[in-house]
C-alpha cells in the first residue's frame, strides 16, 4: 500500500471546531491549508447516507466569508461576477461565479444580497478555502473605490444537510421554516446571533449557519444532542455534491475551464455577456453563440471500478477526447460515478466512450447530472 | 505467536508451509476507509517481491497493493469481488487478497514481525 502522508510546508490552521473532531473520533487530514476531518468513525458511506436519510452536520469553517459595504455594493460587485444580484429580494442569494479577462473561473461562490439594520445594503460571500486569498485581494483591488470589503475572520460556518434539517433547527427557532432554496435571515438560534441560509452543497435540503468562531463550539455541541444529528466529514461533503453534479473549484472548473464549457451556463446573464459588462464576457458571449468544443459531462462507468480524476477518456479508436475531473464511488446508487471533460462531438447524453485503467478498456455513458435528484426545498 | 510477517507498506503476509496468505493490515483499511472495489491478480502470475500485486479502491482513493514476497499467486480470495467491505470488516482474516507458493521464504526475514509492525505504525501516528 503506498503511503498517503505528506510533507507540508506551512503550519496548518485550525477551524474553531478542531478539538471537537478529535473528541468526535475524526481522521483529521490536510485540506486547503487546514486541519479538517476527512471522516468520523462511522465511515464515509454511512456519514454519506445519513445526510441523504436524516442530518448530517459539517464544519465548513474553513471556507472564505466576507461582506462588500459602501456605495450601491451589489452593483458594485455585480461588476466582477457571471450573473446578476441587483435584482435578488433582501436576503436571497444566488449560486455566481468571479470570472478572468479570458472568461475563466476564479472562482465559484454564493452571494447573498441583505439590508443591514440601519437599512443599506451589503453583499454576503462565501468562497473557497483554497482561493480565498487570491479572491479577498482581487475584489479588493478590483471593486469601486466607493465600496469595501470586510474578511469575516472571526466567523465560523457549519451546514446542517438532509432531509431531517428543518425539523432539527426549528426546535431553535421556528423562523427558519420560512426560507426556501436560497435564501436567509439573521436571527437568534440557541441564544446566539446567526446567519443562517437554506443552502448547501450536498443536493439535499438544509442550512448553512454562520456564527461568531467562539459560539462554534458549544453550538456545535447543542445542535449535536439531537438525536437526528451525526457528524460528517469531507469524504462524504465530496461524494455527497459529485451526486449533485455539483463543482469543486480546481478540479472541475478552474481558470482554464469557461462557465460554457463547465455547463454552467445558467449561472451567466446573456444581456450582461452582450454588454461586455463582466471579465472575460466578450468571450463568454463568443461561446454562447458559436459553440464550444468540449464540455463537462456526467459519466457513468460500466462495471465497478472508480475512477479518479485526471484518467483520459477515448474514443472508440483510441483517440483521447477528455478527461475525468471527479470520481469516485456513489454510496447512494452504490455504484461508481464521474465527471469529466469530453470534445463537445462525444458529449450527447447517451454516448458511449471509453476509459483506459491499468491496462484495462472500461466503457462510459455520457449521462445527464445531477446523478442524485436534488431535493432542494423551493417551497411551492 | 504467528509467524505473520508486515511490510511498511501495511501488507501482511502467514507462511503454512510454502504457500504464503496475503492480506493488508487493519491499520491500512482504517487508513484507506470504506473498501468499494478490490482488484487482484489472475490465479498463476509469477510476481517479484515489490511487484504490485492489486489494487484496492476505497471511497476516496485508490491504493496499490505490493507482493510482500516473490512467488505464484495460487488462489485469490473472489469473496473479495462481491463483498469488498470484508477488508474493512476483517482485514486480518476473512478479508485476504491471495495465496501465493512462496519461492523464497528467506525473503521473508527482511520483513517485520508483529511487535515490530505494531511500534512502525504508532511511528505513523
Amino acid at each position: 500500500m503506498e503511503s498517503t502522508s505528506g510533507a507540508h510546508k506551512a503550519p496548518l490552521k485550525h477551524t474553531p471546531l478542531n478539538a471537537l473532531h478529535k473528541q468526535f473520533g475524526a481522521r483529521m487530514v490536510p485540506f486547503s491549508g487546514y486541519q479538517m476531518p476527512v471522516q468520523y468513525k462511522a465511515g464515509i458511506i454511512k456519514e454519506h447516507n445519513h445526510v441523504r436519510q436524516v442530518a448530517g452536520l459539517f464544519d465548513v469553517s474553513h471556507m472564505g466569508q466576507a461582506i462588500i459595504h459602501g456605495e450601491n455594493p451589489a452593483l458594485n460587485f455585480e461588476k466582477l461576477i457571471s450573473n446578476n444580484i441587483t435584482d435578488l429580494a433582501d436576503g436571497y442569494m444566488r449560486y455566481s461565479l468571479l470570472t478572468n479577462e479570458s472568461g475563466g473561473i476564479l472562482d465559484d461562490l454564493i452571494v447573498t444580497r441583505r439590508s443591514t439594520d440601519s437599512g443599506r445594503e451589503d453583499i454576503h460571500i462565501v468562497v473557497n478555502a483554497n482561493r480565498k486569498d487570491t479572491d479577498f485581494q482581487y475584489i479588493e483591488e478590483n471593486i469601486d473605490q466607493f465600496c469595501t470589503l470586510e474578511v469575516l475572520d472571526e466567523l465560523a460556518l457549519i451546514a446542517l444537510q438532509g432531509p431531517k434539517s428543518e425539523e432539527v433547527l426549528t426546535r431553535f427557532n421556528t423562523r427558519v421554516a420560512d426560507l426556501v432554496f436560497m435564501s436567509s435571515l439573521e436571527t437568534m438560534i440557541n441564544g446566539i446571533k446567526c446567519f443562517v441560509s437554506r443552502s448547501g452543497y450536498t443536493g439535499e435540503d438544509g442550512f448553512e449557519i454562520s456564527l461568531p468562531a467562539s459560539k462554534t463550539e458549544d453550538f456545535t455541541l447543542r445542535l449535536l444532542e439531537e438525536p437526528e444529528v451525526k457528524l460528517v466529514g469531507l469524504g462524504a461533503r465530496d461524494s455527497l455534491r459529485l451526486e449533485a453534479g455539483l463543482c469543486l473549484y480546481g478540479h472541475d472548473i478552474d481558470t482554464n475551464t469557461s462557465p460554457i464549457e463547465a455547463a454552467l451556463g445558467w449561472v451567466v446573464d446573456k444581456q450582461r455577456c452582450e454588454l461586455n459588462s463582466f471579465p472575460g464576457a466578450k468571450s463568454i458571449f463568443k461561446q454562447i453563440t458559436e459553440g464550444v468544443s468540449r464540455r463537462r459531462v456526467g459519466l457513468l462507468p460500466d462495471g465497478p471500478i472508480p475512477l479518479r480524476e485526471s484518467t483520459l477518456i477515448i474514443d472508440n479508436v483510441g483517440r483521447e477526447i477528455g478527461y475525468v475531473t471527479s470520481g469516485g464511488y456513489s454510496p447512494t446508487m452504490e455504484r461508481p460515478i464521474a465527471m469529466g471533460y469530453l470534445e463537445i462531438s462525444h458529449s450527447n447524453l447517451g454516448s458511449k466512450v471509453w476509459a483506459n485503467l491499468r491496462g484495462k478498456k472500461l466503457e462510459l455513458t455520457v449521462v445527464s447530472l445531477p446523478f442524485v435528484k436534488h431535493q432542494y426545498h423551493r417551497g411551492v | 505467536m504467528s509467524n505473520r510477517r508486515y511490510t511498511e507498506d501495511h501488507e501482511w503476509i502467514e507462511l503454512e508451509g510454502n504457500i504464503g496468505v496475503v492480506g493488508i493490515t487493519d491499520y491500512a483499511q482504517e487508513q484507506l476507509g470504506d473498501v468499494v472495489f478490490v482488484e487482484l491478480p489472475d490465479v498463476g502470475i509469477r510476481l517479484t517481491k515489490s511487484d504490485e500485486l492489486g489494487v484496492v479502491e476505497s471511497v476516496k482513493a485508490a491504493a496499490e497493493i505490493y507482493a510482500p514476497a516473490s512467488g505464484e499467486v495460487v488462489e485469490v480470495n473472489e469473496e473479495l469481488s462481491s463483498n469488498p467491505s470484508l477488508v474493512n470488516d476483517d482485514a486480518d482474516g476473512a478479508g485476504w487478497f491471495v495465496k501465493m507458493h512462496v519461492t523464497n521464504i528467506d525473503e521473508l526475514n527482511d520483513l517485520m514481525d508483529e511487535v515490530a509492525y505494531s511500534s512502525y505504525i504508532l511511528g505513523l501516528q
